[in-house]
């Protein structure tokens, strides 16, 4: 079966992330299609290639890259969100006159319909969030 | 476009409104994704539960709070095709409200009805 | 269908409105702190117990386990691991999740 997933909150602060990612990682498991990943809200801020965590913590973002490498997942960032909360491709950066791009490997930058298509191409959409 | 939807066949979208506006952002940013996908030509409903009533009520005034009022927005949701606006009676009741005190013309709906119509969905989008 | 309900029932209302909107013969997980629900002898055990009669609930277990509650579950709450999660939204026609 193919699923898309909808992540709307970011790292850390809840436990919306964590429950996709092992969600995600179940379903490939067994066998499913991840069709999409999209990340909206705060969800956006999964995407920075900027987080340290502490050493003995897990890395939420590095992980989604990991697992995006692993299994060729459409990790999306929804664009509006993204350049609300200052996440930006190197693209995005340029074209916004920013200094710098702080996107993680694996997510790409993308408008909201990539989630509408994901709706209507997967055979479950999944909302995790708050 | 996937085999089962080449022919056109739209599925049924609900999106579920529980929040009230501004102090959030979940309202605004779903009505962002309301007017997106509208563009889909699916078979789109929105339904307001809870504090998601809040989001149509008339006289929001937000001049003060230097943020935009999405209120109108609502209105014009019906030059998207958007026309389904399903609201649950008892969430307007429990907070005073009544069918005029809301910017748009919905449907107000019992709590079994309503759900009904979210057992009948394909996708839903709660945010 | 299958609904998902990730808040504690003590602080907020979620697992109410869910269940008010959960028809007979539907499935609610309870993932995050929405495991909370399913222990015994608590001030929402009884609302709990009335819903089983008409919903089939499940709670997270690797959730219930982080929170140590694995001793508290009562009866008729079955436990699911991620990839229960995964069976429970193939086997629903769509999912509702009560954020």
């Amino acid at each position: 079966m193919k699923f898309g997933i909808l992540v709307n909150e970011g790292p850390y602060t809840h436990q919306a992330s964590d429950t996709a990612y092992q969600f995600v990682k179940a379903a490939l498991a067994k066998g499913h299609e991840i069709y999409r990943v999209f990340f909206y809200h705060d969800g956006v801020n999964n995407a920075t290639r900027l987080t340290v965590p502490p050493q003995d913590d897990r890395n939420i973002v590095k992980r989604w890259s990991e697992l995006a490498a692993q299994h060729k997942l459409d990790l999306v960032v929804c664009i509006a969100a993204a350049q609300r909360r200052g996440l930006m491709d190197k693209s995005e950066a340029k074209r916004n006159g920013k200094d710098a791009d702080n996107i993680a490997p694996g997510f790409r930058i993308s408008g909201l319909g990539q989630l509408i298509e994901a709706g209507i191409q997967a055979d479950r959409l999944v909302v995790f969030g708050a | 476009m996937s085999e089962e939807n080449a022919g056109g066949v739209a599925k049924k979208f609900l999106y579920v409104n529980r929040k009230a506006p501004y102090g959030t952002i979940y309202a605004l940013e779903s009505l962002e994704v309301v007017l997106i996908g509208a563009a889909f030509e699916q078979d789109v409903s929105l339904a307001f539960l809870g504090d998601g009533v809040y989001q149509l009520t008339k006289g929001q005034d937000t001049k003060s709070l230097e943020v935009k009022n999405f209120s109108p927005t609502y209105r014009a949701l019906e030059d998207y095709d958007v026309t389904k606006l399903y609201v649950e009676e008892g969430a307007l009741q429990a907070r005073g409200l009544s069918e005029s005190d809301l910017v748009v013309p919905v449907e107000v709906v019992s709590a079994q009805r309503m759900a009904e119509i979210m057992e009948g969905q394909d996708v839903i989008l709660s945010f | 269908m299958l609904h998902t309900v990730n808040k504690s029932p003590f602080d907020n209302s979620t697992l109410q409105t869910c269940l008010k909107f959960a028809r007979r013969g539907s499935a609610v997980l309870l993932i995050e702190d929405g495991v909370y629900a399913a222990a015994r002898d608590t001030a929402v055990s009884k609302q709990v117990q009335e819903a089983l009669k008409s919903v089939s609930i499940y709670a997270l277990k690797p959730d219930v386990e982080a929170r140590g509650m694995q001793n508290r579950v009562m009866d008729g709450v079955r436990l699911v691991d991620y990839g229960g999660f995964v069976d429970l939204v193939v086997e629903h026609n769509a999912v509702q999740s009560w954020l």
